[in-house]
């Protein structure tokens, strides 16, 4: 007994001493210094953000001092024809609706879904399905974007023209539309929608759902009108970010919703999205100071400000349920 | 009576409710499965022999199989002939692109992460800077890339023109051979993909950090360890087999991503591979961008093909990931 503890009191010396070595000042410096050095990374992210802003703000502002450019036609204009015609008109509505066209059916098609699956998946599913089915949604979130534009350009399409033509005996669907791409971002936005309500579903706590038990409910009464309610702001949340993801998403409708900014909210029409333009002029020549390729960072301007501020109320919706459960 | 026909209601309820969630959680697996089927059809043309094929199956000759695969798809360049088109340098290109961007975005994003869960004092910047780093994450990665064309490939035309730069440093051939601005080049791509992916590693890094159990940190504490002695002795390792499954989830996201490196302005066609860090490369993505943008259907079954590889390159991914989180994962406190 003895001679264990007077081994262990040997070696705590030895390490007290290894520890003394280094002396105390030394110790500090380095500490300040590996705190110094991760504190900059830290403000790469901060750099970045001011950097996007910079560069996205000064365009901007050189793409509007242009002669031919009215900041007024340019906010509230409804013509978009940079490069076709003698007269070039820039008026950003219809890039918006085009981006809002896609983005809504994308949420049609992911919200629906991805709230069922969430809902299953929560309350219905046992473990050891969830833990098989859980991942294999999740696979859908990994899939590279373009892989969806293939998808979408395809499959779908022709799956739309084939099934219009079967029912109307016309195609209806043109060749490039806003449907179907609406339906590939929808389908890569599903894993957020699913992923995120489920989480914000399980920290509900069970309290909760054991007092609707008790009260005689069933499954379906405490999943939709006790759960889903307790866990709103998580589920808003992720529609939220889901939301942004499919307003910035550029590949699938770089391919398949085509390439003409008009005035429509038809899914069977071609539209043109603001990440679409811009990937026309960044794959076009254009010239890296003519008025177009100013256009497109005008463009890039308004999108940033519309995911950001998208992605600003989804987080700030996500931090209110954390807030609440856990 | 009318109350057993009310529960009887009720319960009816619920299971039309159940049949609803399988339909729409089949539905979801039917899509997966839907997708991968086609693609893998559309593509087979130019993955398959179909000569080799029909002689293993149907007539049993094995010494056929290693022709089974059409392996010069995997060592052609790109073609304006589809018979004689292949991926090597968009795959080549893919892979260092993805290894730059992975030695500049691991160290930066997990050194954030460390700093705001270890060392961050919580007081506004701290609030600030998380904020930032969470609408980081939703900024639409085309938009990355403009910041990547002006700050890499362009550099503020601080240094002369993309085309024609200013400074240069080391021999042409070597491949640590620089010049300023990036223009096209391995290392401007790189860059971009990190600002990419920085917020997702940070992200992910924050929340393996913050699962490590604080009576960890607090015994480290105790017995006189500094907070960095800590975070890199006892948190760190603690948290590796999470922050390297986020990390690697977070590099099969930038090989995935076409839309930033489109914007730099990266070439389609390159008949060589690059031989230095400035040199000139194109990655899968794009490529099967650019030949699903085509009219003939033959360049639609090359870019299923580019597909079907970049989906298994990134099955691959995946599953070093949940290797490592099961082979590294030791029980915590």
């Amino acid at each position: 007994m003895s001679a264990i503890s007077a081994k262990a009191a040997s070696s705590a010396v030895a390490l007290a001493r290894k520890g003394v070595a280094r002396s105390d000042a030394i110790r500090n410096a380095w500490e300040f210094v590996i705190r110094g050095l991760l504190g900059c990374t830290a403000l790469i992210s901060i750099a970045i953000t001011v950097g996007i802003i910079g560069i996205l703000l000064r365009e901007t502002i050189a793409f509007i001092q242009l002669p031919e450019i009215e900041l007024t036609d340019f906010l509230f204009g409804t013509t978009w024809s940079p490069l076709l015609g003698a007269e070039k008109h820039f008026g950003i509505w219809p890039l918006i609706c085009g981006t809002f066209l896609v983005s809504v059916v994308a949420a049609m098609t992911a919200i629906p879904l991805g709230l069922i699956t969430a809902i299953y998946l929560s309350e219905y599913a046992t473990a050891s399905k969830r833990a098989f089915l859980k991942p294999v949604i999740e696979i859908l979130a990994g899939v590279p974007t373009v892989v969806y534009g293939f998808f979408a350009l395809l499959v779908i399409t022709p799956a739309l023209q084939g099934a219009c033509n079967f029912i109307f005996g016309t195609p209806i669907f043109s060749g490039y539309n806003a449907g179907a791409a609406g339906i590939a971002v929808g389908i890569m936005i599903l894993p957020i929608v699913a992923s995120l309500s489920e989480d914000a579903m399980q920290s509900v706590p069970r309290s909760l759902r054991e007092g609707a038990y008790a009260l005689g409910s069933t499954k379906f009464d405490v999943s939709v009108k006790v759960v889903t309610p307790a866990a709103l702001s998580g589920i808003l949340a992720s529609c939220f970010l889901a939301i942004t993801r499919a307003i910035g998403e550029t590949m699938v409708v770089a391919l398949a919703a085509g390439g003409l900014a008009h005035m429509t909210l038809n899914p069977a029409d071609q539209v043109q999205t603001m990440t679409a333009y811009m990937v026309q002029i960044f794959l076009g020549d254009a010239p890296a100071f003519g008025v177009e390729n100013l256009s497109s960072y005008a463009v890039a301007m308004v999108l940033f400000i519309l995911t950001l501020v998208l992605s600003i109320i989804g987080n700030i919706l996500l931090n209110r349920y954390r807030e609440v459960y856990e | 009576m009318s109350n057993i026909s009310l529960q009887t209601k009720r319960i009816l309820k619920n299971r039309a409710f159940l049949a609803l969630c399988l339909l729409s959680t089949s539905a979801t697996i039917l899509i997966l499965a839907l997708l991968i089927v086609s693609i893998i059809l559309q593509g087979s043309h130019f993955l398959f022999n179909s000569d080799a094929l029909s002689a293993v199956f149907a007539h049993g000759e094995l010494s056929q199989i290693p022709k089974i695969f059409r392996w010069d798809f995997l060592t052609n360049f790109a073609s304006r002939f589809p018979e004689k088109a292949g991926i090597y340098a968009a795959i080549i290109g893919s892979v260092w692109v993805c290894v730059i961007c992975a030695l500049l975005a691991l160290p930066l994003g997990i050194g954030t992460a460390i700093y705001l869960e270890e060392f961050a004092p919580k007081n506004r910047w701290t609030a600030l800077i998380d904020f930032n780093i969470r609408n980081l994450a939703g900024v639409p990665s085309i938009v990355y890339g403009i910041l990547g064309l002006t700050a890499f490939t362009r550099m503020f035309g601080l240094f002369g023109s993309d085309k024609n730069s200013a400074l240069a440093f080391g021999p042409d051939d070597a491949w640590w051979h620089i010049q300023f601005p990036f223009g096209q080049g391995l290392l401007a791509g790189g860059l971009t993909l990190m600002l990419v992916v920085l917020p997702i590693v940070i992200i992910s890094s924050r929340e393996a950090l913050r699962a490590v159990p604080s009576s960890l940190r607090q015994a480290s504490l105790a017995i006189g360890a500094t907070p960095w002695q800590t975070a890199s002795k006892i948190t760190l390792p603690a948290a590796i087999p999470s922050i390297l499954t986020g990390a690697i989830l977070a590099m099969s996201r930038a090989m995935g991503e076409a839309a930033p490196l489109l914007v730099l302005g990266i070439p389609v066609f390159i008949a060589n591979t690059p031989d230095n860090l400035n040199d000139n490369f194109t990655v899968l993505p794009f490529q099967i961008f650019n030949w699903a943008g085509r009219p003939q259907e033959s360049f639609h079954q090359l870019a299923a093909s580019a597909i079907v590889v970049l989906l298994v390159v990134l099955i691959c991914f995946n599953g070093v990931a949940v290797y490592l989180r099961q082979k590294l994962r030791k029980p915590m406190a």
